[in-house]
């Protein structure tokens, strides 16, 4: 009779270390990029099973979404803590918004405007931060959306707290949740194939280790650090030009610190292993948010109450969890 | 060896919150040199090596590197140019397998000017770069996530990233200093491959034996003054070294 054990379906896979493969199987290219693949399908289906109701949720979960895995990249694989949600959001949509509602730009132009262009004056309102390290720049990211919101509001700039109306919108449906999940799945896949894949991810993730070691390889360390808050924000400021011509107006809310915060608890949700996990987070905390819209500001609450469980109790994230039970995932093979 | 000057410190001083910590140093480096640099804790040596390296800015002084007035440059920029330094305290990526750790330097510039970082796959050239500098291939250390590696490999890592970076002249703050007497032995033999290859060395060291076979300059600090420079023979012949090690608390075996 044949003989049995069990190992490691990672096993085989896994040669040496954590970054090296060596695939020889259909199987094996299966157990690398199946989960991908399942979370695309399953963006990709759940659009088509929801009610109305829930397809503006998952409308808005994505915007979270793009703000959860920017601040996921950010904070775990470069060491910035940003919490400049609002002010990417902000940015993206004022552009996006003003250059609808004052040069009569169709939204095809203006969110891809909006998206590079707002990122470069995210990146370059950052710039004199970036130097700071932990919750310093936290700090400077978070001041500016409070800044800005105070400036429009005093000096009537983009109609002050009336705000910009009548922009052009999306049509309803599901077509706009197609575009911000696609949007998402591009991100993850280049971020992640950055992040595991890249020299220039592996330089990203050393400015995270050790910043001096990165001079003294005679790199330019903010330059570095330029780069991976343009990529985050141009992720935000999508997400604001969305929200723009999805609500077809812009004003001061786009600056509220829930762009901020709430990305940081998605993140935290899901853990900080993986590029996805912020979008498991997002994807948990959004809609049960949304949820509880009646009780107001008891959301507050349930935040604190979901964000002290998994910074006390279950550091590890939801798909870090997810991520070390499935490498350990057995099979049988032939002694 | 040639006597082209490589590098030279004029008069540097740094002082924190009141704390001379380098006072008024100077010294210069011709090609191909080893300098030793030794004295006793505290005495200045990293924060010298900092000054010389754009990790510190001096209050006074100039240092002069090839030619050029480096005393402004941004650490990366002087890296860039070729004076390359370890840290004392070591600092690897400790997330990063060891070989990944050789990326960041391969991909700089510096690197694909000097050819290394563009050979093909920078992997391939970084497993080769810790095979040199006695990672040993075919096991699984430089593979090993760096935070992971005991010390000895750690001080090697530091070496790698100077290597990886092909550069005219390293500074070593105290690559031996936490290392057993057979890894010094075996990290010794690589010292003196980099000198034969034309590369100038400063190195900073408490372990005066091994430092003394490669070397053939010394300095001595003591509290931040040069109070010594000569022969590595002479050292202990002079009054005001005796004072500094064997006068002071520090207390130095000898030979
Ligand atoms: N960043 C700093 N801030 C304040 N004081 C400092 C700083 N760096 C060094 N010092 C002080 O400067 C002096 C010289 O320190 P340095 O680290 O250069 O000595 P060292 O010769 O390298 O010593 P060791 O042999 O212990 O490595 C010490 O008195 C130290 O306390
Ligand atoms: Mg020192």
């Amino acid at each position: 009779m044949q003989e049995l054990r069990k190992e490691r379906l990672d096993r085989g896979v896994k040669v040496r270390s954590e970054s090296i493969y060596a695939i020889s199987s259909l199987k094996e290219i299966m157990f690398i990029i199946g989960p991908g693949l399942l979370l695309a399908a399953l963006l990709l289906i759940l659009p088509l099973f929801v009610s109305s109701y829930w397809q503006g949720v998952l409308k808005i979960t994505g915007v979270y979404v793009l703000l959860a895995i920017g601040f996921g990249f950010l904070a775990n694989y470069v060491g910035l803590v940003s919490l400049g949600g609002a002010l990417f959001v902000g940015v993206g949509g004022y552009l996006s918004g003003g250059l609808n509602y004052f040069f009569d730009l169709p939204m095809i132009v203006t969110i891809p405007i909006a998206a590079v262009g707002g990122a470069l004056i995210c990146t370059i309102l950052l710039l004199p931060a970036l130097p700071l390290r932990g919750v310093y720049f936290a700090i400077v990211t978070l001041v500016y959306p409070m800044a800005l919101s105070r400036i429009i509001v005093a000096t009537g700039a983009f109609r002050g707290t009336d705000g910009l109306p009548g922009l052009e919108r999306f049509p309803v449906g599901i077509g706009p949740i197609y575009l911000i999940f696609i949007v998402i799945l591009i991100c993850l896949y280049l971020l992640s194939r950055l992040v595991n894949y890249e020299d220039f991810g592996l330089v990203l993730r050393g400015v995270k280790d050790n910043e001096l070691s990165i001079k003294a390889s005679a790199l330019h360390l903010t330059w570095y650090k330029i780069q991976a808050v343009f990529i985050a924000a141009f992720m935000g400021c999508f997400a604001g030009a969305y929200l723009t011509h999805l609500y077809g107006w812009v004003g001061t809310s786009l600056l509220a610190q829930d762009f901020s915060i709430l990305p940081v608890a998605a993140a935290v949700v899901g853990g900080p292993g993986t590029i996805f996990g912020p979008l498991v987070g997002a994807f948990i905390l959004v809609p049960i948010s949304e949820a509880m819209r009646d009780y107001g500001t008891l959301r507050i609450v349930f935040y604190a109450i979901i964000l002290v469980i998994f910074v006390v109790f279950w550091t590890e994230g939801i798909l870090d969890y997810l991520k070390r039970k499935y490498e350990q995932f057995e099979h049988w093979v032939e002694m | 060896m040639n006597d082209e000057s490589i590098l030279k410190v004029k008069n540097v001083s740094k002082s924190f919150s009141g704390v001379q910590a380098v006072d008024d140093i100077s010294f210069e480096l011709s090609k191909g040199d080893v300098l030793g640099i030794i004295g006793p804790n505290g005495s200045g040596k990293t924060t010298l090596i900092n000054l010389i390296t754009g990790f510190l800015k001096q209050d006074k002084g100039t240092v002069v590197y090839n030619g050029e007035d480096i005393s402004k440059w941004m650490p990366h920029k002087i890296a860039d140019a070729g004076l390359v330094r370890t840290f004392q305290f070591m600092r690897p990526y400790h997330t990063l397998p060891a070989y990944k750790n050789l990326i960041p330097p391969l991909y700089s510039k510096r690197a694909s000017r000097t050819g290394l970082g563009n050979l093909g796959d920078r992997d391939a050239v970084a497993i080769d770069i810790l095979e040199d500098i006695g990672f040993e291939r075919d096991t699984r250390v430089p593979f090993k996530l760096a935070g992971t590696l005991p010390l000895g490999y750690l001080k090697r890592l530091e070496l790698g990233r100077c290597i990886a970076l092909k550069p005219e002249l390293i500074i070593c703050d105290e690559v031996f200093s936490g290392l057993s007497m057979s890894e010094i032995v075996s990290m010794v033999p690589l010292m003196e491959r980099l000198q034969e290859e034309g590369i100038t060395l400063i190195m900073v060291e408490h372990r005066l034996r091994e430092l003394f076979r490669v070397a053939n300059r010394v300095i001595v600090l003591s509290f931040g003054k040069k109070i010594f420079e000569g022969f590595p023979e002479e050292v202990f012949e002079d009054e005001k070294v005796k004072e500094a090690y064997f006068g002071g608390e520090d207390t130095y075996v000898f030979k």
